[in-house]
């Protein structure tokens, strides 16, 4: 079982997810350079959080059109678990897998925070160790983390079941609280807060119990007994 | 800017001719104040340097500290003074930029940011607003951008920075001992150019730096570009995983100048450099552009033959720029070409070490009488006072300026901006504590006893993390070194850090010094910036929840020491008085206590005591955990005070410890043990913070709403207009 981190000009939480994945929950991962092709052998795909090419022009757009993203979108098709943090979020929104925007926070400022959300579809390869509404304590950490999508969008979102986590207070004036979305298929989502930052006790102010579970839920939907 | 006359007649003697007009330029660069510290270096010798921890190596940017188990960390510290002033969001950003190459140099990777901000009067002036709000922009934008973490820093108002800022940027860096660059260099080696294009932004910063803030010099601001950075932090990482760098250095002050000159200097060997290789972004640079030029995001590496191929492949991997602009020489010249034809030759030891200058010093004479004021009258109301205290920009809650930089990234940060010390885990289990502290009030009204001051509460808050001091690095601001009284309180300084250094046995492992902070309406106050490392065996001290029937003990003696108090200068516009002084016997008993205790699992929460005092303190505890607290000021070990002073006093070697009811026996009896002076003062309860003496209480608020004017007042002040 093997999962490959997808590492852009500008990621910089690659080696956080590596070390979580890899030290703390035991699923080998790779880091893998844009420019590179997938591996073969891989069975899941995370795309971390970071500022990819500066943020320039627009978080993740630039990113959306790395070599690598072509493998990424044949993969997701085939029904591959996908999960794009932050950065990795903007990218899947950019690459089109995922559908609506993220825009700049309404206090326009980068903002850095625990804050809570909670877990409105728990059939995803990223939930299915959650009850419903289950509530996670999270790091956030961005300037454009604002999900934005207009009406219809919004309603084929809710008729799906896509949205996966909702904000529990008001964060950045997200559409419906929307922390984090999935595809129609339910194998790609994408979230703006980092389990990668809430699933280890020590950095946790809180508990890491419910942000580990994402990484369970993963474990379980690969076959791994922890 | 050019050389003094003295220094052009010892440069002609030294070189034997008159320097053509770009060897001028090009040591005019680096014999500025900002980059040869003529007017500081002598008398920076006598701080303690050694240590067991301290790795030192030739031609290091940054200290080195040994953290066992084969790992080091590195640290460094720098200001972007002038360039702040005159472009905050630019000036900012570009000194976090330039303090992370510092530690990039010696191959360790950044983990960890801190920054010290220092602006006019915030409630009033508004341009000091325009400062502070984009300075922390400037910031946020860069770090946040790299994955860097800022997890501390601190920030002061005072009238002596209208009109100008300090911006100061600690970092901290991380590595294997096996993988620190051994810095060596032999005949043939290529000198690689690697990251940013080279282009007009920041020719002469070092000399802009090194004088009065007069004109507003915006073509000597540097221009920031964090993308790039970050590509050359990993570079540089992959490259030295390679083993494709046998020395290195980063450009800034002076750039390719004094990047050049001190890297030949400190490896005992010649460069010869072609500037037409130089990878430029504008056209038509004349050589003593690109010579002087500081250009940010860019690295000197020395490569030999047999790595130049794979250092070059991990450029093109990342898309970074670079040049092989040279080649090691077996003499100790620096030679730069311009093609074929040689535009400067000079012995990169004469460039790289400018005559030192003895400055005289004389005690200024402001301080003869600065310590006799006429005390102020208590206030009559003072819960007023308090919660006037509570939203006073010097003391109110950063929250507004560090939920705006990413301080999680890296997954290391285990006490996080908020609390006294920040910590960090390190990959051999080991925690590190770091904390800056600076206070240019207490400094303004007694150097020593001010410095000495900032240097206890920088090790105070370290030691509330369960950290023990292993090493500090010191930044010492000042006006114009060539006033006799500026440069006292700059002597002053020194020593003081020296001693306290030298008792304590923390090793100073960097620094950096920055005179010339003034513009016409005068100097800064002397403002030294005191960093201290501690390192944590086991496990830190992370704040616990306070709980109802929780005790506060509290450790040192509050005596009349109110000069230079956020209490005088805030609530009562009054300057002077006699500033807190350090009892370093008193202080390193105290601090091993606190150790002690931490160790033992008793305490729940310490906290130290400085600004705004132990009224201020206690509220802090309070807020923080949303609940009441009632101290019987009559039970405070002090000298003989009146409410207001004992409520606000500064005085330094003071702990708030937070302890269980049940711990009570245990706690007080290793305090009297150890002859520590403390008392039980407080029990936590209800909703209110209540200050009492026998049963009157002296000062009364509400938490929910000290809470508020605590956390909301610094962001009000700026998030509109």
């Amino acid at each position: 079982m093997k999962v490959a981190i997808i590492v852009f000009p500008g990621s910089n939480c690659d080696r956080d997810m590596h070390h979580v994945l890899t030290d703390v929950f035991h699923l080998e991962s790779q880091l893998v350079w844009h420019t590179d092709e997938l591996p073969k052998n891989v069975d899941a795909i995370v795309l971390p959080g970071g500022f990819s090419y500066g943020d320039r022009l627009r978080a993740g757009v630039i990113a959306a059109h790395s070599p690598v993203i072509k493998d990424v979108k044949k993969m997701a098709e085939k029904g591959m678990p996908v999960l794009g943090v932050c950065n990795g979020f903007q990218i899947l929104v950019e690459s089109g897998l995922l559908p609506g925007a993220l825009l700049k926070n309404t206090s326009l400022n980068f903002m850095c925070k625990w804050t809570e959300i909670i877990v409105k579809n728990n059939k995803t390869p990223f939930t299915n160790k959650f009850k419903l509404n289950q509530r996670i304590p999270i790091a956030i950490a961005n300037g454009e983390g604002r999900y934005y999508a207009d009406a219809k969008t919004l309603a084929l979102l809710k008729k799906n079941n896509q949205i996966v986590f909702t904000y529990a207070e008001e964060v950045n004036g997200a559409s419906l609280d929307i922390a984090g979305i999935s595809n129609k298929a339910g194998n790609v989502v994408g979230m703006m807060p980092h389990p990668e930052r809430s699933a280890e006790q020590i950095i946790n102010p809180n508990d890491s119990k419910p942000a580990s579970l994402i990484f369970k839920s993963l474990l379980s939907t690969l076959g791994v007994t922890a | 800017m050019s050389l003094t006359p003295r220094e052009s007649e010892y440069l002609e003697k030294k070189i034997g001719r008159k320097p053509n007009p770009l060897e001028l330029q090009i040591v005019a660069a680096e014999w500025s104040e900002h980059c040869s510290y003529k007017s500081s270096k002598k008398h920076l010798r006598i701080l303690p340097k050694e240590g067991k921890r301290v790795i030192s190596g030739p031609g290091y940017d940054s200290g080195v500290l040994d953290v066992g188990d084969g790992y080091v960390v590195t640290v460094h510290i720098e200001s972007h003074n002038h360039p702040s002033a005159v472009e905050p969001y630019g000036g900012a950003a570009t000194g976090v930029g330039g303090v992370i190459r510092d530690i990039l140099s010696a191959g360790t990777r950044p983990i960890a940011l801190l920054d010290g901000l220092r602006f006019g009067d915030i409630e009033k002036d508004h341009h000091a607003q325009w400062l502070f709000k984009n300075a922390v922009r400037g910031i946020a934008d860069y770090g946040n951008c790299l994955g860097i973490p800022t997890i501390g820093g601190e920030i002061e108002f005072d009238k002596c920075f209208t009109n100008y800022a300090l911006v100061d940027v600690a970092s901290i860096g991380f590595g294997k001992k096996e993988n620190l660059i051994r810095n060596k260099a032999e005949k043939g080696d290529y000198v690689v150019l690697i990251g940013g294009s080279t282009g007009r932004d920041g020719v002469g910063g070092s000399q802009f730096a090194s004088d009065k803030l007069e004109a507003e010099n915006r073509s000597a601001v540097q221009i920031p570009d964090p993308f790039i950075e970050k590509l050359v932090i990993e570079v540089i990482l992959e490259a030295r995983n390679q083993k494709c760098i046998k020395a290195m250095k980063d450009l800034g002050g002076g750039g390719l100048s004094c990047a050049i000159s001190e890297t030949a200097d400190a490896l005992g060997v010649g460069i010869e450099l072609d500037i037409s290789l130089v990878h430029t972004r504008e056209q038509n640079m004349s050589p003593s552009e690109i010579m002087i030029s500081e250009s940010q995001e860019r690295m000197l590496v020395i490569t030999d033959l047999k790595k130049l191929d794979t250092l070059k492949k991990i450029c093109d991997k990342f898309r970074v720029p670079y040049s092989v602009i040279g080649r090691i020489k077996s003499d100790t010249l620096m030679e730069v070409k311009l093609d074929k034809n040689t535009v400067a030759k000079l012995p990169s030891q004469i460039v790289a070490n400018a005559p030192l200058l003895d400055r005289p010093s004389s005690k200024p004479k402001y301080l003869s009488d600065i310590e006799k004021v006429k005390k102020p009258k208590v206030p009559k109301d003072l819960s007023q006072t308090l919660l006037r205290m509570l939203s006073n920009p010097n003391i109110a809650s950063r929250q507004w300026v560090y939920t705006q930089y990413d301080h999680e990234v890296g997954i290391r940060t285990v006490v996080k901006p908020g609390n006294d010390g920040a910590v960090l885990r390190l990959d051999n289990g080991k925690f590190l504590a770091v904390k800056i502290d600076g206070n240019s009030k207490h400094c303004y009204i007694n150097p020593r006893d001010g410095v000495m001051g900032c240097f206890d509460e920088a090790c105070r808050n370290i030691v509330c993390t369960g950290a023990k001091p292993i090493g500090m690095v010191d930044h010492l601001q000042f006006g114009n070194p060539e006033d006799p009284e500026i440069f006292w309180t700059f002597k002053e300084s020194v020593q003081a850090i020296t001693d306290y250094a030298r008792y304590f046995e923390i090793p100073c492992v960097g620094g950096k010094v920055s005179l010339y902070n003034e513009t016409d309406e005068g100097p800064i106050k002397p403002t030294p910036l005191i960093g201290v490392l501690g390192l944590i065996d086991e496990k830190p001290l992370v704040p616990k929840k306070i709980e109802n029937g929780d005790l506060l003990v509290t450790l040192g003696t509050t005596k009349d020491e109110l000069g230079g108090s956020e209490y005088y200068e805030y609530i009562h516009e009054l300057v002077g008085g006699k500033c807190p002084a350090v009892d370093m016997k008193s202080s390193k008993k105290t601090q091993d206590a606190v150790l002690e205790l931490i160790q033992r699992d008793i305490v729940k929460v310490a906290h130290d005591c400085s600004k705004g005092g132990l009224a201020v303190a206690v509220s802090k505890l309070c807020i923080m955990n949303k609940t009441g607290c009632t101290i019987s000021l009559e039970k405070i070990p002090s000298e003989k005070l009146h409410h207001d002073e004992l409520l606000f006093s500064e005085s330094h070697s003071r702990f708030l410890l937070v302890i269980k009811s049940q711990d009570e026996k245990q706690t007080l009896s290793i305090l009297k043990q150890r002859g520590i002076t403390h008392a039980r003062i407080g029990i936590f309860s209800g909703k209110d913070i209540i200050f009492k003496e026998k049963t009157n209480a002296v000062a009364r608020v509400r938490v929910d709403k000290a809470q508020e004017k605590w956390l909301n007042s610094l962001g009000a002040l700026v998030t509109h207009g």
